[in-house]
């Protein structure tokens, strides 16, 4: 794809308006599979009959045991169409629009967004992806996917794909920011990398180009906001405060005020400078502000008793995501949680440890595929894992 | 010392400060989030460096009044550093900021100028010998006066101003056997630097460590850092004033440092 136009200053820059979202209780059950980039439907728990659209009741046997489960995705696109006048104002900008209805190998019927160069007859695999308004969506992809499917203007609504697009990544003093920066750049981004106390030796990323950001510091980040918040289309908040202890060991609150400084304050001092703008440019052109990432620790979920502090700031930090997330709407909100790091701090942590280049590989696929939460590494698959499982037995087994 | 022009009254004081005769200099960096502080092992606790945050500014959250919170440690900016500051001063009376006798804030200073040497040498080390050419050419330096070390550091800022290198930070400051000199034989109020310590970057490996504040604190005297505009001062005749904020069993605190001159 050609590099995007510069905008033309003399034009309006248009309003973010966002796909219809009212969705039932039930029916998020697609938002939340999309969110975490599966793929799931409700399956009958007596007649195992796969359900669509979603339902309270079985609509083959009327049972009323409906269980999100992930199935097969493949189906045969039986019919295809292209929407050219539409009342909604959403898509009314975004016509011609292709939707089509999928057979699918599991049953249903499904109706998808189809992006271009799948026709009627084609086998296709869908997947479930998060609308501009954060909602679950069906698409129907080719089998064989094309490598330029990302740039498809149906995609480009469903994805935040890094290329062509301007990154500022947070926090350059740590091995993550860096990783990410140099992996935005390999995706085609242009990275602007925060350092925070330039008085203090730091190691500059070749390609990236370095500005004074201290999140802990209002006016920092206001003068950040000022210089850079009108042409930012992702933000990757890597601030990372790792510190061991346990709440009773520490004996103060000291290294606590800065955990919190920067997984809570300094990000939320980060969204109100530049959430409005950034929030103000989701439908800015053909690569609109799109993204806000945040690196979190998993044990955000259930707290690790050895790292409590650190924990506990990081549940702080997901909060404030949730509410980001509902506040920034239509820019995607997404949560790279992590385990330990291979890092200085970790040092006396066995293996498995996540290296920071993995973590910043996730989090560009994680813009590409769309979804708005990723668990990155063993150790972070497993406890995302155990606390959906339950997490009251997480909570004790990570306390014991 | 000998003052240009002695005051012998309050009176005369406050005629000559109006008529500027007696000029007022400001040694105090200004207090901003990006002015260097202490740089420890990051396992150590951390001194916090100064931060603002808006209360109001004639807005909704304060229709008519502009304000904020700050926050820092007591060792952020320009501060003063009480006895109790170091572990060899942690027993003596009146060794914090709120109970040190208010006439210590008050009192002439010398200053050492070593602004040609520590221009040629980040690492210049303030000797007894140096100190003693100085009295050679200005006379002895007197009991009870602050003792500043000119180095033209507070003209660097920034990165040139911390001056970290792999090995840590390289700036100027006295050896031990100076600082004792100082204290055990000159009797001095406290000694005063532009730099971030009263000590030398390289100075944990000097024996002991940090002398000018293990000496200095040691014997119940004071420290003055991040001081600016020591080149305006005489070399002898300036009046410091210098009281710190009066915290509660406090180590010390940002302050205005105000020099009196003779002009």
């Amino acid at each position: 794809m050609i590099p995007p136009k510069r905008k033309n200053p003399l034009l309006r820059t248009r309003a973010a308006l966002q796909p219809p979202a009212a969705r039932s209780r039930t029916a998020l059950g697609i938002t939340a599979a999309a969110a975490r980039g599966g793929f799931a439907l409700q399956v009958c728990a007596a007649c195992q009959a796969v359900q669509y659209p979603p339902r309270e009741i079985c609509g083959t046997c009327l049972h009323d045991g409906l269980a999100w489960r992930a199935v097969p995705p493949e189906g045969t696109l039986i019919a295809a169409t292209t929407i050219r006048v539409t009342a909604d104002p959403y898509f009314r900008e975004r016509t011609p629009w292709r939707t089509g209805m999928v057979a699918m190998d599991a049953g249903p019927a499904v109706i998808a967004h189809l992006p271009a160069g799948v026709a009627q007859g084609d086998r296709v695999r869908l997947a479930q992806k998060l609308d501009r308004a954060g909602q679950g969506a069906m698409v129907a992809l080719p089998l064989a996917q094309p490598g330029d499917l990302l740039d498809d203007p149906m995609m480009r609504e469903m994805t935040c794909d890094p290329k062509d697009r301007r990154v500022l990544v947070t926090d350059g003093r740590h091995a993550v920011g860096q990783d990410v920066a140099r992996a935005m750049l390999a995706a085609g981004a242009r990275v602007w990398l925060g350092v925070a106390e330039t008085w203090r030796p730091f190691a500059a990323v070749e390609g990236a180009e370095t500005i004074e950001l201290d999140l802990t510091d209002a006016d920092s980040v206001h003068r950040c906001a000022a210089s850079h918040g009108g042409r930012l289309e992702i933000v990757v908040n890597t601030g990372l405060h790792t510190r061991p202890g346990g709440i009773l060991e520490r004996g103060d609150l000291t290294t606590a005020r800065v955990e919190m400084e920067a997984a809570y304050f300094g990000p939320m001092r980060l969204a109100q400078a530049i959430g409005p703008a950034l929030r103000a440019r989701a439908a800015d052109g053909t690569h609109p502000a799109c993204a806000w990432v945040n690196v979190l620790s998993v044990y955000a979920l259930a707290n690790l008793p050895s790292w409590g502090a650190y924990s506990a700031s990081q549940s702080a930090a997901l909060s404030l995501s949730q509410a980001l997330r509902a506040d920034l709407r239509p820019i995607r909100v997404v949560n790279a949680l992590i385990g330990p790091l291979d890092d200085e701090w970790h040092q006396a942590v066995p293996p498995p440890k996540l290296a920071p280049a993995a973590l910043a590989s996730a989090i560009v696929k994680a813009l590409r595929d769309g979804v708005e939460e990723v668990a990155v590494g063993d150790v972070a698959q497993d406890i995302l894992a155990r606390f959906r499982d339950d997490p009251k037995i997480l909570e004790r087994e990570l306390a014991s | 010392m000998s003052s240009p022009t002695p005051t012998s009254s309050l009176a005369d004081f406050a005629a000559d400060l109006v008529s500027g005769r007696i000029t007022v200099i400001d040694l105090t960096q200004t207090l901003s989030a990006d002015f260097p502080t202490i740089a420890l092992p990051p396992e150590f606790g951390q001194c916090a460096p100064f931060r603002l945050e808006e209360i109001s500014r004639y807005d909704a959250r304060g229709p008519a009044w502009y304000w904020n919170n700050f926050s820092c440690g007591e060792h952020t900016g320009t501060h003063y550093d009480a006895p109790i500051h170091w572990v060899s001063g942690k027993d003596f009376p009146n060794n914090t900021v709120d109970t040190i006798p208010a006439d210590k804030f008050i009192a002439p200073a010398v200053v050492i100028d070593c602004s040609r040497e520590t221009a040629a040498n980040h690492d210049f080390v303030l000797t007894r010998s140096v100190l003693e050419a100085w009295e050679a050419a200005h006379g002895p330096i007197p009991a009870g006066c602050w003792v500043l070390l000119r180095t033209d550091w507070s003209k660097r800022s920034g990165a040139a101003y911390a001056n970290m290198k792999e090995d840590g930070a390289h700036t100027p400051g006295p050896d031990p056997e100076a600082v004792r000199f100082l204290v055990e034989e000159r009797d001095v109020l406290g000694f005063g630097t532009e730099t971030i310590g009263t000590d030398a970057g390289q100075a944990h490996h000097f024996t002991p460590p940090y002398p000018a504040h293990f000496y200095m604190h040691g014997k119940g005297r004071y420290g003055l850092q991040c001081l600016s505009n020591l080149d305006k001062l005489p070399a002898t005749g300036a009046v410091i004033v210098s009281p710190p904020l009066k915290i509660q069993g406090g180590s010390g605190s940002p302050l205005r440092v105000l020099a009196l001159v003779a002009s």
